[in-house]
């Protein structure tokens, strides 16, 4: 490399980080920045109205799972109420992931065998809810299934009930609202992968005299599974941090993470605990995360 | 294709299920739609057409503070976070990878990444910093929070179209004695300008949409139409909420139908 080009280089470097420095000052400002603060939260003792006492603890991430008895200091017992709310953010977000994969995945496929025309329609047709309003999506779910609902109203008028089914408030109206507004995003990556499948396969496929059902499982899903595992993150990372659907459609009885984490900063007055437990759901998130780009890493290479 | 009576393309049950799907995410949102304009208050009981629950929310002062705060809020971050994000852009593609390249695309894409609920505590204590130090509770927060985490939706079309785009326009420019600035007011800006106006688009929408962020940034008396919305879900539900829902709805596939049209590939 000629000491012309190597200038031109260092020249290039410079020039796309002071282009990049506004957006990153924002970023480091407003979003990464003050992560540190919450880990620095996360070691500190709760204040008596809220806020914290700037002395060293490990309580919180202690009390994540661990309740010290009022009576006995010293002895702990497992936090039950916690592990409660722990299990059903995973149970839910998994529920939610393999019931968007097992709905989304005939849809991702229905749109992508359509004529190249109607396809874009109905590629339209799943972005509009992906891009409508979280909270009117929810709200809409809960309109549908709540007491007075649409659906119990239908039914009771049409003799079918004679008492409304109690649906909302439960772990079941989680689960819906949270697999049908995260949906959209299990059919878009989806779609992405059985758009670049070839469809020749299928033909060869069925000609070496594969079922359909060998067909799908032998040579279109290993083939289309990175799409597989960027929906299942996409759905999955959202839902277990999920804030207004649980609040929404759990009405603050059912509980998730987010809704846990809120608290603490509310009438918990435990901002230490919500801190360390974000904290812990970044960790989780992030885990998902890194796994998701080994995989699709060691997909491409392959590829 | 030659029809030989066996589509190959074809799996059982699949059509069903997909009709099924597109019936199930419409359905709820039709039903919202369509009860906005009913004369009466009880859902699934329909008693004539009436706007009555639109000149409730037009008449409704909170909801007008509310709405006038969610566009001020919006367009700002809009504005702010697509011109940081078209330098950025400008600044990460169309030239050979240089060191820290990995690091920016991470900062940039952070806010995707990270579960909102926690990107909202960090705020809530950040800012909450600030205000005892300045005593300044404007707008000022939200602004700023909603411009941070509008950046990667306002970056990401506008990548996609500088990475599209011929590089040999430029250097022909170049070529001609077209001065760096020359080069950018009348070839560059004009080409990217599709992927400008769209990543401000997707800006704006998501800074309308958001409730987790404002919801804890947010001082007391500052809600945005989602937290009123919000607030008013927890206490009764009220079909005032079904006709800003719609409005907001139509705004939503209006702007998404303006976006499709900007980045649609020319044939």
């Amino acid at each position: 490399m000629s000491a012309a080009e190597t200038a031109q280089d260092a020249a290039a470097t410079r020039n796309g980080w002071w282009l990049s420095a506004p957006a990153l000052f924002i970023l480091a400002f407003a979003a990464v920045g003050p992560l540190l603060i919450v880990l620095v939260y996360s070691f500190l003792t709760p204040g008596e109205y809220g806020n914290v006492e700037w002395i060293f603890s490990l309580n919180a991430w202690r009390s994540i799972l661990l309740t010290e008895d009022i009576f006995e200091p010293g002895k702990f017992t497992l936090a039950d109420a916690h592990l409660t709310i722990f299990w059903r953010s995973v149970k839910l977000s998994t529920l939610t992931t393999l019931i968007t994969f097992a709905v989304g995945f005939p849809t991702a496929w229905f749109i992508a065998t359509r004529s190249p025309r109607s396809r874009t329609m109905w590629l339209f047709l799943i972005t509009i809810p992906f891009w409508t309003n979280l909270l009117i999506r929810t709200f809409a779910i809960s309109e549908v299934i709540r007491n007075e609902g649409l659906l119990n109203t239908l039914l009771l008028k049409a003799g079918i009930i004679s008492a409304p089914i109690n649906m909302i408030y439960t772990d079941f109206a989680v689960f819906i609202g949270m697999t049908y507004v995260y949906l959209p995003l299990m059919v878009l990556p989806l779609f992405a992968a059985i758009d670049r499948f070839d469809m020749k396969l299928l033909e060869a496929s069925y000609d070496l005299y594969a079922s359909r059902w060998q067909t799908l499982r032998r040579v279109i899903l290993p083939i289309v599974r990175p799409g597989i595992v960027a929906g299942s993150i996409l759905v999955f990372v959202p839902s277990l941090g999920a804030y207004v659907t649980p609040r929404v459609l759990g009405g603050g009885k059912k509980m998730m993470i987010g809704n846990f984490i809120e608290l603490q900063f509310g009438q918990g007055r435990n901002w230490p605990l919500g801190a360390s437990l974000s904290i812990l759901l970044l960790i989780v998130v992030s885990a998902a995360l890194v796994l998701y780009v080994r995989v699709s890493g060691r997909e491409n290479r392959h590829g | 294709m030659a029809n030989r009576g066996f589509d190959t393309a074809k799996l059982p049950g699949f059509t069903p299920t997909a009709i099924f799907v597109f019936v199930a995410l419409y359905l709820p949102i039709f039903m919202l739609v369509f009860y906005s304009f009913n004369a009466g208050k009880a859902v699934g009981i329909w008693e004539g057409f009436s706007l009555q629950w639109y000149g409730k929310a037009w008449a409704n002062d909170h909801v007008k503070d509310a709405t006038l705060r969610s566009i001020v809020i919006a367009s700002v971050a809009a504005v702010v976070s697509t011109i940081v994000a078209t330098m950025a852009a400008l600044g990460t593609t169309r030239r050979k990878e240089f060191k820290g390249q990995t690091f920016i695309y991470m900062m940039i894409n952070q806010p995707l990444m990270v579960p909102e609920i926690v990107t909202a505590v960090a705020l809530l204590i950040f800012f909450a910093w600030i205000k005892v130090a300045t005593g300044y509770q404007g707008l000022g927060y939200l602004i700023v929070a909603h411009s941070a985490f509008c950046i990667p939706f306002a970056y990401l079309p506008i990548r996609a179209r500088l990475e599209g785009m011929d590089l040999t326009l430029e250097t022909a420019a170049t070529d001609l004695y077209g001065s760096p600035w020359q080069v950018f007011r009348y070839l560059t800006f004009p080409l990217l300008l599709p992927g400008i106006i769209a990543g401000m688009m997707l800006a704006f929408v998501t800074s309308l949409d958001d409730v987790v962020i404002t919801l804890f940034v947010k001082s007391a008396g500052q809600d945005t139409l989602p937290t009123y919305m919000l607030g008013q879900i927890r206490r009764s539900i009220s079909t005032e909420i079904y006709a800003i829902s719609t409005v907001l709805l139509g705004l939503t596939v209006a702007l998404l139908t303006a976006f499709f049209l900007l980045t649609r590939k020319k044939e």
